[in-house]
């Protein structure tokens, strides 16, 4: 049976939509095609639903490995928790499989719709950061296949280095084929939610030590468009798995969509403003509720492709974690230059990362805290206020989120990642992206 | 939809739109039989099928166009038990350059879309007869409802197999029984992996195999997947030839 051709295309993105440049793809079906595919005389790079927001899942001088045609369940253990599956199944499709009989991801991110491949190729992490760690630490063994080294069983006993080189790795150690996890144990498919409003950040550091000990789940929504006394505000979320309730998994048949690119004016200061203070005195007066894990986990998956409300040029994030003892200092300064600068949008998020450590050697996650923004695309300006962030970044010793970001320098990037080095000594030699070349090279 | 648990053999098991139908019908928790020519692709899709529910799979590695349909198919329904369900789903679409040109090439698409698929269709049909119970699914294409430069030879393979199997509903009618042939328009598959897929026309294979898993409860002996094709198609039909030919389609 022939391999599938490489195919031509514009319109593969990634979800920021910044970067407009042809890829040449290949959309495998079945392992049997895949050591063909790795021999390719230019450079390849695995990718799955292209949910990372800037470089890092684009290799434009090469060419794509689309994994979600690999989408099979291999094994599925209810009793243990243990699952298998191909790198290109949807974390969407795990939850129906699981939920049923009472599990759940060990910890998953803002959406449910990236591969399996993709999350570990991450070391994705969640709101249950503080009490589960990345999702590497719950990988029992991976499935790599590698163009010098053929198809191998990769597990922490069994190759130290390539392991913590593949957790978090970007792809860049090979085509993961398939993944072996640990699932969590829930009672019931809801969470117990409690919102609290925050007027300052001292009050968000406050709630945030309360909360850790007690509950799995914490969260925090800012509101950085507001100015003067009311920088720094938000709403905290906390939640546990409630104990008792019924265990139906989430419905994708409601799927609302954005089927086009608004116009690049929709998302000015002034409607994201109007948005925010909306937001906030609704979301001010909710205080406890029990929620279905979908809307809790996935608030932004209920509107399908909302990247496309940022129009044509699309839309930059901003994702960053500042170490535990740096972090009171760092994060006003970042918050009143990004307040400043007036470039930002809904979607600012602040967590705090728990003590454990992550597997891989390019994993982000580490004790301190993240704050993640969108930005609008507005050319020179957007990215001389993320270098102005940059800077802070720097100065206190804090570090970038590969998934999120289409533009740190070089510099940057070593600084935040100090494994790099010992990284770069595992990558596959066939294997590169555009992310890749900009950092390493 | 409720989908009830069956007994199903698939032909063609490793084809995009099958393996999405046979996930629908697995989480119900179906018997299978599926039928290919890889059996490590078989054996992959029948493990998933299994984890998603599928009662029991067992994988059968044959090549459908030349082998006795009427013997395998009879062992395969042996394994069954009965059969309830026989979803056909293989066939190629061919290169138009070389189809028009190479007369192997030819002979090669209608053994494979029409002429094997004949004799499958007619030994399922005398078992479902038999039985006075089951439903014979069969795939075939929007492609097959007028003839157009760009793939007539395809077209009129699949025009002989929906007018094949309007014959068996006919005859299993007075039975109970069942013939249904789906024609899927534009599917973003790996059949269809060449082409540019622009547009609101492209359906993906879930959206196909939610129809033809709903046709296998209700309706036919014709079905459009999705159902929007059936007015396209009714346009085309009707479209005058003069209008017709001005068409580049
Ligand atoms: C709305 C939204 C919310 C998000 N929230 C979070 C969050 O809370 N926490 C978080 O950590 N992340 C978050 N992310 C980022 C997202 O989880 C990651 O970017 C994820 O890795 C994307 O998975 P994907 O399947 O789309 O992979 P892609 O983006 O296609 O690829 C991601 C990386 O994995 C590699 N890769 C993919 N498949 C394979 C494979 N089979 N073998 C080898 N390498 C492979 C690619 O080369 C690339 O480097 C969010 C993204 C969005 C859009």
């Amino acid at each position: 049976m022939s391999s599938p051709p490489l195919i031509d295309r514009d319109d593969y993105c990634s979800w920021g939509r910044v970067v407009r440049r042809r890829q040449r793809v290949v959309r495998p079906h079945f392992f049997s095609e895949l050591p063909g595919l790795v021999g390719l005389p230019s450079s390849k790079l695995a990718i799955g639903r292209r949910r990372s927001y800037g470089d890092s899942c684009l290799n434009s001088d090469g060419s794509l490995i689309d994994m979600c045609g690999l989408d099979r369940f291999i094994s599925f253990d209810a009793k243990k928790g243990v699952l298998r599956a191909e790198a290109g199944v949807v974390l969407s499709d795990i939850l129906h499989l699981t939920v049923p009989s009472g599990w759940f991801l060990p910890t998953t991110p803002g959406t449910r719709f990236v591969t399996l491949g993709g999350a570990v190729a991450n070391d994705v992490h969640g709101k249950n950061h503080h009490s589960a760690g990345s999702i590497g630490r719950h990988v029992r063994a991976i499935g790599l296949l590698r163009s010098d080294r053929g198809r191998l069983t990769v597990t922490p006993a069994s190759e130290v280095a390539l392991y913590s080189a593949t957790i978090g790795g970007l792809g860049l150690t090979g085509v993961i084929e398939w993944v072996e996890l640990d699932l969590a144990r829930i009672a019931a498919a809801h969470v117990d939610v409690e919102c609290l409003p925050f007027e300052n950040l001292e009050e968000f550091w406050a709630l945030s030590a309360e909360s850790v000990g007690n509950f799995e789940h914490t969260v925090a929504w800012i509101d950085c468009v507001s100015k003067g006394s009311k920088i720094g505000r938000g709403i905290f979320t906390r939640g546990n798995w409630s104990t008792t309730g019924s265990l139906i998994p989430h419905k994708d048949e409601t799927w609302k969509t954005v089927p086009i690119e608004a116009p690049s004016s929709l998302l000015n200061t002034r409607s994201i403003g109007a948005f925010n203070e909306v937001y906030y005195h609704l979301q001010k007066r909710k205080r406890k509720s029990r929620l279905h894990y979908a809307p809790f986990f996935y608030p932004l998956d209920s509107v399908l492709h909302w990247n496309r409300l940022y129009g044509r040029s699309g839309m930059l994030q901003y994702q960053c974690v500042i170490p535990k003892g740096e972090a009171r200092r760092a994060i006003p300064h970042m918050l009143s230059e990004i307040t400043r600068s007036g470039g930002a949008s809904f979607l600012a998020v602040l967590k705090t990362f728990g003590a454990l450590a992550s597997p891989g050697l390019l994993s982000f996650p580490r004790e301190g805290a993240t704050l993640a923004i969108d930005f609008p695309n507005r050319g020179r300006d957007t990215l001389e206020a993320l270098a102005r962030l940059d800077q802070i970044v720097q100065e206190f010793h804090g570090a970038l989120y590969p998934a999120k970001d289409g533009r740190m320098p070089a510099r940057l990037f070593r600084q935040s990642f100090p494994g790099w080095e010992e990284f770069s000594k595992a990558t596959d030699p066939a294997m590169s992206s555009d992310f890749w070349r900009r950092v390493a090279s | 939809m409720t989908v009830r648990a069956r007994n199903i053999i698939v032909l063609g098991a490793t084809s995009a739109i099958a393996e999405a139908t046979a996930r629908i019908w697995a989480a119900a928790g179906a018997n299978f039989v599926l039928v290919g020519r890889d059996p490590a692709r078989l054996q992959a899709i029948a493990q998933d099928l299994s984890v998603r529910g599928a009662k029991s799979t067992s994988i059968v590695s044959i090549d459908c166009v030349r082998a006795n349909a009427r013997d395998e198919l009879q062992k395969m329904v042996k394994t069954l038990g009965r059969l309830d369900l026989l979803l056909l789903a293989y066939g190629a679409l061919g290169d138009k350059e070389i189809l028009e040109q190479d007369q192997k090439a030819i002979e090669r698409l209608v053994a494979t879309n029409f002429t094997s698929s004949i004799a499958w269709s007619l030994a399922a049909s005398r078992i479902l007869e038999q039985q006075r119970s089951g439903t014979l699914i069969v795939l075939g294409s929007v492609a097959g409802d007028r003839g157009r430069q760009s793939n007539f030879v395809y077209g009129a393979t699949k025009a002989g197999l929906a007018c094949l199997v309007e014959g068996i509903a006919h005859k299993l009618a007075p039975t109970g029984a069942r013939a249904v042939v789906v024609k899927p328009g534009l599917v973003d598959t790996p059949m269809t992996e060449a082409f540019q897929k622009k547009g609101f026309l492209w359906s993906r294979p879930e959206d196909v195999a939610r129809i033809i898993a709903r046709s296998a409860e209700r309706g036919g002996p014709i079905v459009y997947a999705p159902s929007f094709w059936g007015w396209i198609m009714l346009i085309i039909r009707l479209a005058p030839t003069w209008i017709f030919n001005r068409l580049r389609i």
